[in-house]
């Protein structure tokens, strides 16, 4: 994913010092770029050591004394989730899982985002009546949060036969993301110049045709970034998951984690390995658009 | 109706006389169209099911008693409210979801705002230190109840080894369990969790500041602070409230955390509304019980959120 707008400068390029201020190095500068790091590698270290857990053999992760040094890396946590290991098998189902949290997230982004981004659309461009205060409901039903809309909808979606299946756990989320969406689009629309769509009105396009024909195609960055923020919303939901999914046949992978805490052991380093195989959408996600992330959370709050 | 004529995208003086029937064959109805599916959908997966959640709080709904499903009795509809009003657990639950709430809120930003300034001096290594910055925006809440849970363990947990190895402590202490340690657990665990989303947003905000301020204060030899208390803060407004409906919006979430590393316990001492509501309507199967409590804290929560968008709204309209 590319940035928006390549001409702007990154934070990294924005940080660095411009010539024309003249900064000179300070021993107070040094010390602050120390701090920062210790801060931030501390911040990360119980991240690192989950994902070195998964690498480890089980008789490290649970030795005692603890051993902080891995002496070995070892893909076995990772056989042992597929059953591909004959002697141990976690006996959890984490390959339906998997087909699961992505028929589910997939689903729910495919629905959410060209619904959202019609609704941004009009949002951005047209002050219909009542626009403002629909825009401002839409997004205060993502304030509710999941386990007070979990409960209705479990009765409701009971009725109608849709509780532990995909497509209703899809239907769900499409619906809570269409208003982030719709919110995250509005936002791109509104920097696209109005003078592009004001030509195509004079050559005689319609509403439609200048969406779809000049302003869709510019905000093609904008709805990547939506697609990828629907996807994980959805891919690490757990609150409805949980209540709405009960069988291997609709669980997903957050509500499939708990599989591994028994009555008396939890199975750590399983665990471990699960959490390694449900980031690798967000570490992809993550690299890709590291640029692009920052400048999607925050427009709309500056110009430019 | 007069205003609506500018609202609606109309040639000015475009509806002088015209008659009802010919303003709204007039009326621009490719806004609407282009909503409705939106709407169509919020309404039946969250507006409706939230207005079917508040007439079950008027009912004793029991899920294992199907005759309690439609036992609507006007006399009787607060009689969940009042149970609440009357129960130590709740009051308990409310008293520790308002204090986790602040407590997280104002940690992750005050650690989030300082880290940002000491990321906007940095001279080197921004590429590795943002990776890393990242990193924990890479766990899902759910993953990230499971991971403390598993560093706050009082016989296998990551921080009683540490504590232990280095000689710190001799015994190992009961994180989850004890008083207040439990509570402090799930606010560390949920402040790991929003840190680098507020670093990031604040880093943003701080590096789209013109240096002429800061080159006009260092000119009139301005301090350290007062740089920062009437430049850095003041400009950095909007980014601040950005950051407030992320974690409002984050913190929401933050019951996968609290769900998995104690779900309330023990003995209801870290009992959020959340998962007191998901256990009256799990385990007891009390659904309107639940449902009452729900509304409690839809309230606390869509009020909060309201308050914040309100405060965004106007911006983006005073920054066009």
């Amino acid at each position: 994913m590319t940035s928006s707008a390549p001409t702007q400068p990154t934070p990294v390029e924005a940080a660095r010092p411009r010539p024309t201020t003249r900064r000179r190095i300070h021993w107070r500068d040094i010390g602050a770029n120390w701090l920062a790091f210790t801060v931030i590698a501390l911040l990360a270290l119980p991240a690192v050591w989950i994902i070195l857990t998964a690498f480890r053999p089980n008789s490290e992760v649970n030795a005692s004394p603890p051993i902080w040094i891995p002496q070995q890396i070892t893909l076995d946590a990772f056989g042992s989730l597929f059953g591909l290991n004959p002697g141990y098998s976690t006996g959890v189902p984490v390959g339906s899982y998997l087909f699961n949290s992505l028929a589910v997230a997939l689903l729910a982004t495919a629905l959410s985002v060209p619904i959202g981004t019609a609704a941004g659309y009009a949002f951005s461009r047209f002050d219909f009546v009542g626009s403002r205060m629909l825009l401002l409901l839409l997004l205060l039903t993502r304030a509710v949060p999941g386990i007070a809309l979990g409960l209705p909808l479990f009765l409701l979606m009971r009725n109608i036969g849709l509780v532990d299946t995909i497509h209703g756990l899809a239907f769900v989320y499409m619906a809570l993301n269409i208003p982030f969406t719709a919110w995250l689009m509005d936002g791109f629309f509104r920097r696209i110049p109005r003078e592009l769509d004001d030509a195509a009105y004079v050559d005689g396009a319609s509403h439609w045709q200048t969406f779809w024909k000049i302003d869709l195609p510019l905000a093609l960055p904008g709805l990547g970034a939506a697609a990828v923020f629907a996807f994980l919303a959805a891919w690490n939901e757990y609150q409805i998951a949980s209540i709405m999914t009960k069988t291997p046949a609709a669980k997903t992978f957050p509500v499939g984690l708990s599989d591994f805490t028994g009555q008396f052991t939890v199975d750590w380093r399983g665990m471990a390995a699960m959490s390694v195989l449900m980031m690798i959408p967000a570490i992809l996600f993550v690299l890709a658009m590291q640029r692009s992330l920052t400048k999607g959370l925050t427009f709309g709050a500056v110009k430019g | 109706m007069t205003t609506d004529a500018a609202r609606l995208n109309l040639p000015p003086g475009s509806t002088d006389g015209a008659s009802l029937l010919t303003r709204l064959r007039r009326r621009n109805w490719f806004p609407y169209l282009m909503t409705v599916p939106a709407v169509l959908v919020v309404v039946a997966v969250v507006i409706y099911p939230m207005a079917y959640s508040l007439f079950v709080s008027f009912t004793p709904f029991h899920l294992l008693r199907p005759e309690t499903t439609s036992q609507f009795v006007p006399a009787e509809m607060f009689n969940n409210y009042a149970r609440l009003a009357r129960d130590d657990v709740f009051w308990r639950a409310l008293w520790n979801t308002v204090l986790f709430m602040v407590v997280t809120v104002n940690a992750s930003i005050v650690i989030g705002f300082g880290l940002a300034m000491l990321l906007a001096r940095m001279t080197f290594a921004m590429g590795p230190v943002r990776v890393l910055l990242m990193i924990p925006m890479m766990f899902a809440p759910v993953l990230i109840g499971f991971q403390f849970a598993w560093f706050f363990n009082a016989t296998v947990g990551l921080v009683n080894n540490a504590l232990l190895t280095l000689g710190l402590i001799s015994q190992p202490i009961a994180w989850l369990v004890d008083e207040p340690n439990g509570m402090i657990s799930l606010m560390l665990a949920t402040i790991w969790m929003t840190v680098p989303v507020v670093t990031i947003v604040l880093l943003a905000g701080r590096l789209s500041l013109s240096e002429e301020h800061y080159d006009a204060a260092s000119v009139d030899g301005a301090s350290v602070y007062q740089r920062m208390r009437h430049i850095t803060i003041p400009q950095m407004r909007p980014f601040f409230i950005i950051v407030m409906v992320l974690l409002s919006l984050d913190l929401a979430r933050a019951y996968d955390i609290v769900r998995i590393m104690t779900d309330g316990g023990p003995a209801h001492r870290t009992e959020l509304i959340w998962t007191y509501a998901g256990q009256l309507a799990i385990r007891n199967s009390q659904f309107g019980m639940a449902s009452a409590m729900s509304m409690a804290g839809v309230v606390l929560g869509v009020g909060f959120t309201f308050y914040l968008f309100r405060q965004m709204m106007q911006l983006r309209k005073d920054m066009g």
